[in-house]
């Protein structure tokens, strides 16, 4: 058996393994890595601070290695090659012989020699043990400065200001930002957006030294300015990982590298370098696909296949950092070598550029800042050499006076353009995997072709394509809700309604098939409530439920309930208060005050739910829905009535709106806010609907939420009274329940609407729908015939029944629930992590 | 069939009234917990142990059932992750499989069969 060592367990190592996997099995293959894990997704790597763990970014199971019989070392760096005996030796003292030697040790970060680097608290950004000892030091950072302001050193930046730390700089040594893909003009666009975003940048700031007692305190440049910093990520160019060739006496660039051939050779046959350790043509690639197109020709050679490197396009896109910034084919090409087109609105803060050749004919490349949505469309069109429109403009500002521009869309590429250049996936591949292998959905496509699980770059442009392929295939696109139910949410809305289905069996029998699952059963528990309004545990639809709707109440850790009655505007009595807190000492509950406005008791036994709100009610509680995708908390400031500002009464308005719209089913939980006056004390533009008082009447903003992808409420309506509000909340709900998508907050909602925040305060404000009246006339008889669900349960014995833990033991708690103690107070015991 | 008998013991776990039609109830069996489910909508019965192995919760008998295809399955209230109700098997990939138990009803009567 031939014999195969890989030098570097990275991104491009990883993908040799799979390639060769895929050519032949009948290698022998071993994998040295230095770092202690095995390859991750470093591309994505700024992910880590958003809340990715590292198996998160792992590129293969834990076992795939096992499974494949590779044999996996990791924290075990090679530290010597011997040539002639065609022998590696280990750090921890392996020694092993190789047919094949194949180098994919990557890339280390330049770090200057200035006087000072060595200092606590400066670190470079590559590997997730970097950012780990990043995330331990920002702890106790204010100052965060970067050094470089290219590609990485944003990308770098952006995760410092994910950090929170106080203030975050970039310095750049050169005259602009990513000097190497961009312009001036751009840069200076750029620069305005990110300090927009709260990011400081410095250009032509040459650093001489790094001043602080033992660690960093701040930067000093060569124009006698100074910048404190605590925290400093340095990100001034990467160098190739060369010293093991060098040291073998291999040929290495001038700027240092593996000098490789077209096959990825170097001068020795049997060794090989791939990924950003390699030079070929006198560069670097110091980006994933060019790597794994290396990958792809290292292991054809080794299996005696034919195919060449032959240089790669290096076109990027930037992103994270809240700006569109791409740069394709040759961004700078200018007179006499080609025409330039400009366009730039430092108003809205976009720059766009396209170079085309003498002639009219192609496209040679550009920048695009602040808007880059045509940025694939525009690489394309570059790399296949497509004949540009007569009026080139239109790629960059849209066609005026309605004509499409020609050429324009996937319909228009050849069959052979490269859409996902990770994997080199054409065109021709992912249209035939929608076309003849019956892939449907982009989940299919990715698992079927390997599209858009690099860099994720592609991914609208493969969506693009499935819904033209699908189309061109006549078939009608979509989203339907599973197997069991081929429509989707709203066609199933109409449809119940037509056909007056009233539970759930009726609809899986009338317009379902098979028995139906956890995706449709609350799907349509949900659309059933929204549109008749019945008791939520009506036999029938009790076990066509989510947990959490099944026993009002959210399910915790451990297998207890929390309890959160309605307190409306987050207004409360005293009495009420004494109640809650007895409430709570009885039955051992754990209490806190919650982010919206009211008060949640945590750890009850599903068999003391229905003995708590019996108690709750009798002192006139009523469900707060914290569990259904309902209305949630309507939140208020003080307001008028105390308040010095106050312009309205927002805590009357509050509660008057808290009680029209509790209980109402929707396809994810909605929120909202009132607020006095315009210092906004109860964030009514995070909300899903959001009221603001004015000198005149109220604002209406419609379409935030919080959450992980905040976003911020839009106005809908200006200085309307307190009637007309309503009624526009009114239709606003009902637009939003029968037309959005499963689990849709109404932000997600907004943004996929065609036509955006003017149609839908065309729909809600003109009425251009004409369903203004009956929308309302449906909301006021769902408001008059509200009944709170937990008074109905307790007061119905069959549904009590249905809180006993055992059925066959009634009296009894489930003895494995456990809790532990905390500041006076009890916890849910931890659960294992098996 | 002989075989069976010799060596699962049946035990009377509740009446058929009280169980939840396409849904579970939880069944105490001397220390530990057993997921009864009738899934109505079939006309079959299923027992699995109530722990989903996942994060360990006693929490199966909670969960919503449903079919893959052909396959009776239960998903966990916790992470919904899924469980053949016919084989235990885990349907979600990455779980152990949990333990079935036979099920019959004479006379009005659930009965669990529990093997020696
Ligand atoms: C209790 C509370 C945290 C607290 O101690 O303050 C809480 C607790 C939970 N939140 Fe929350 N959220 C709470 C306020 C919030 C807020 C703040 C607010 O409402 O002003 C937000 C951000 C605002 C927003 O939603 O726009 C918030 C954003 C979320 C999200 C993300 C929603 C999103 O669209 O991204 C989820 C997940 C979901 O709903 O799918 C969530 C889900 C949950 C769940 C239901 C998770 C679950 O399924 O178990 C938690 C249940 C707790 C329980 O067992 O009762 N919670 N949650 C707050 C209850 C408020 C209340 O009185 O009802
Ligand atoms: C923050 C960040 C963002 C990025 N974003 C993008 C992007 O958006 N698009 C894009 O195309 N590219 C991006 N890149 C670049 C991309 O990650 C690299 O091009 C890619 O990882 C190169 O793969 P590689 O295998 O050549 O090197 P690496 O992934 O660095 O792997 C090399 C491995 O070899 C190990 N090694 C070195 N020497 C030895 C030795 N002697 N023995 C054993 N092991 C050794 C190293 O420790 C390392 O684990 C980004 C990089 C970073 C750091
Ligand atoms: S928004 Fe703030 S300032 Fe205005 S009334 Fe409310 S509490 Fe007062
Ligand atoms: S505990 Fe059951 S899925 Fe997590």
């Amino acid at each position: 058996m031939e014999k195969v060592i890989v030098i570097g367990n990275g991104m491009v190592g990883h993908k040799f393994c799979e390639k060769l996997l895929g050519k032949n099995r009948s290698f022998d293959i071993t994998v040295f890595g230095e770092e202690p894990r095995r390859a991750y997704d470093r591309v994505h790597l700024s992910e880590y601070f958003a809340g990715k763990t590292a198996d998160d970014l792992s590129l293969c199971a834990e076992q795939w290695y096992n499974e494949q019989h590779i044999t996996l070392y990791l924290n075990d760096p090679v530290r010597r090659i011997d040539r002639e005996s065609k022998t590696v030796y280990s750090a921890a003292g392996r020694i092993m012989q190789y047919d094949y030697l194949v180098m994919a040790t990557g890339s280390a970060p330049f770090v200057p020699n200035l006087p000072g680097i060595k200092k606590e608290g400066v670190f470079v950004y590559r590997t997730i043990d970097d950012l780990e000892l990043i995330k331990a030091y920002a702890a106790g950072a204010k100052n965060g400065v970067v050094m470089g302001g290219g590609l990485l050193g944003l990308e770098a930046a952006k995760a410092l200001m994910d950090l929170n730390l106080e203030k975050t700089s970039v310095i750049e040594y050169a005259p602009r930002l990513m000097p190497r893909q961009i312009d001036e003009a751009a840069s200076h666009i750029l620069q305005t957006k990110l300090n927009e975003l709260g990011l400081a940048v410095y250009v032509n700031k040459g650093t001489t030294s790094i001043e602080g007692r033992g660690k960093v305190e701040a930067l000093r440049f060569n124009d006698g300015s100074e910048l404190p910093a605590d925290l400093l990520v340095i990100s001034a160019g990467i160098r190739p990982r060369d010293e093991l060739a060098r040291e073998c006496g291999l040929e290495l660039g001038a700027y240092g590298g593996i000098v490789v051939n077209e096959y990825m050779q170097t001068a020795d046959s049997s060794v090989f370098a791939i990924g950003e350790c390699a030079v070929f043509d006198q560069l670097t690639y110091g980006l994933v696909a060019p790597g794994y197109e290396m990958a792809e020709v290292a292991a054809t050679k080794i299996c005696h296949g034919e195919r060449v490197f032959g240089g790669f396009d290096m076109s990027t896109k930037l992103k994270l950092i809240g700006v569109d910034v791409a740069s394709f084919g040759d961004p700078f090409i200018t007179a006499p070598n080609a025409r330039t087109i400009v366009f730039e609105d430092t108003n809205k803060g976009v720059y766009k550029r396209i170079n085309i050749s003498n002639d009219g004919q192609f496209l040679l490349g550009g920048i695009l800042v602040g808007e880059a949505e045509a940025y694939n469309m525009l690489l394309q069109t570059v790399t296949n050499a497509i004949i540009l429109p007569l009026n080139p403009e239109d790629l960059l500002i849209g066609p005026r006076g309605g004509a499409q521009p020609q050429g324009a869309g996937v319909a228009g590429l050849p069959d052979e353009a490269l859409i996902c250049s990770c994997e080199g996936v054409t065109k021709g591949a992912i249209c035939n995997s929608v076309t003849n292998l019956g892939c449907e959905t982009f989940d299919a496509i990715k698992a079927c072709t390997k599209a858009g699980t690099g860099c994720g770059g592609c991914v609208p442009m493969v969506k693009d394509l499935m819904t033209y392929t699908m189309k061109a295939n006549g078939k009608y696109i979509r989203n339907v809700v599973c197997e069991h139910f081929s429509f989707s949410r709203q066609e199933l809305f109409d449809l119940i309604k037509i056909h007056n289905l009233k539970n759930y069996e009726d609809v899986l029998n009338e317009i379902g098939n098979g028995d139906g699952c956890e995706v449709c059963k609350p799907l349509v528990s949900s659309l059933l409530a929204s549109i008749w309004a019945d008791m939520i545990l009506k036999q029938g639809n009790d076990t066509a439920q989510d947990s959490n709707d099944r026993f009002l109440a959210n399910i915790q850790k451990g297998g207890t309930y929390s309890v959160v009655p309605r307190i409306p505007g987050g207004e409360i009595t005293p009495e009420k208060l004494i109640v809650i807190g007895e409430v709570a000492q009885k039955y051992g509950l754990y209490t806190k005050i919650t982010g919206g406005q009211r008060i949640d008791m945590f750890g009850a036994h599903l068999g003391d739910l229905p003995l708590i709100w019996e108690e709750l009610i009798a002192a006139g509680f009523e469900s707060g829905h914290a569990y259904g995708k309902a209305l949630r908390t309507v939140k208020s400031c003080v307001g008028s009535t105390w308040c010095r500002f106050g312009l309205h009464d927002s805590v009357s308005y509050a509660i008057r709106v808290e009680e029209r719209y509790r209980g109402l089913r929707a396809p994810h939980k909605f929120k909202s806010a009132v607020s006095g006056c315009i210092r906004e004390c109860a964030e009514a533009q995070s909300k899903d609907f959001g009221i603001i008082a004015t000198e005149k009447g109220w604002n209406l903003y419609v379409c935030g939420n919080g959450g992980s992808k905040p976003q911020h409420a839009l106005l809908l309506a200006a200085d309307v009274d307190s009637d007309t509000c309503i009624r526009y909340i009114d239709r606003f709900l009902m637009f939003y329940i029968q037309t959005a998508d499963p689990l849709t907050r109404t932000a997600t909602w907004l943004n996929k609407m065609d036509g955006g925040i003017d149609y839908l305060r065309n729909v809600v404000v003109n009425d251009s729908l004409g369903m203004g009246a009956q929308w309302e006339a449906e909301m006021d008889a769902r408001a008059q015939a509200y009944q709170c669900e937990w008074k109905a349960a307790v007061e119905d014995p069959a549904i009590r029944k249905r809180f006993n833990h055992f059925v066959n033991a009634p009296e009894e708690k489930d003895p494995s629930v456990q809790f532990d103690e905390m500041r006076g107070q009890k916890r849910a015991a931890e659960w294992v992590t098996v | 069939m002989s075989d069976l008998k010799k060596t699962t013991d049946w035990f009377a776990a509740c009446k058929v009234e009280d169980a939840v039609h396409n849904g579970g109830v939880c069944i105490k069996y001397e220390n530990s917990q057993i997921a009864l489910f009738y899934f109505t909508r079939r006309n079959e019965w299923y027992a699995t142990q109530n722990e989903c192995p996942h994060r360990r919760q006693m929490a199966l008998s909670r969960g919503m059932i449903g079919s893959a295809g052909e396959e009776p399955k239960i998903a966990c209230p916790f992470h919904k992750k899924t469980f053949s109700l016919a084989t235990g098997e885990c349907l979600s990939g990455g779980e152990c499989a949990i333990k079935t138990y036979p099920v019959k009803v004479e006379n009005g009567l659930v009965y669990i069969g529990i093997k020696n």
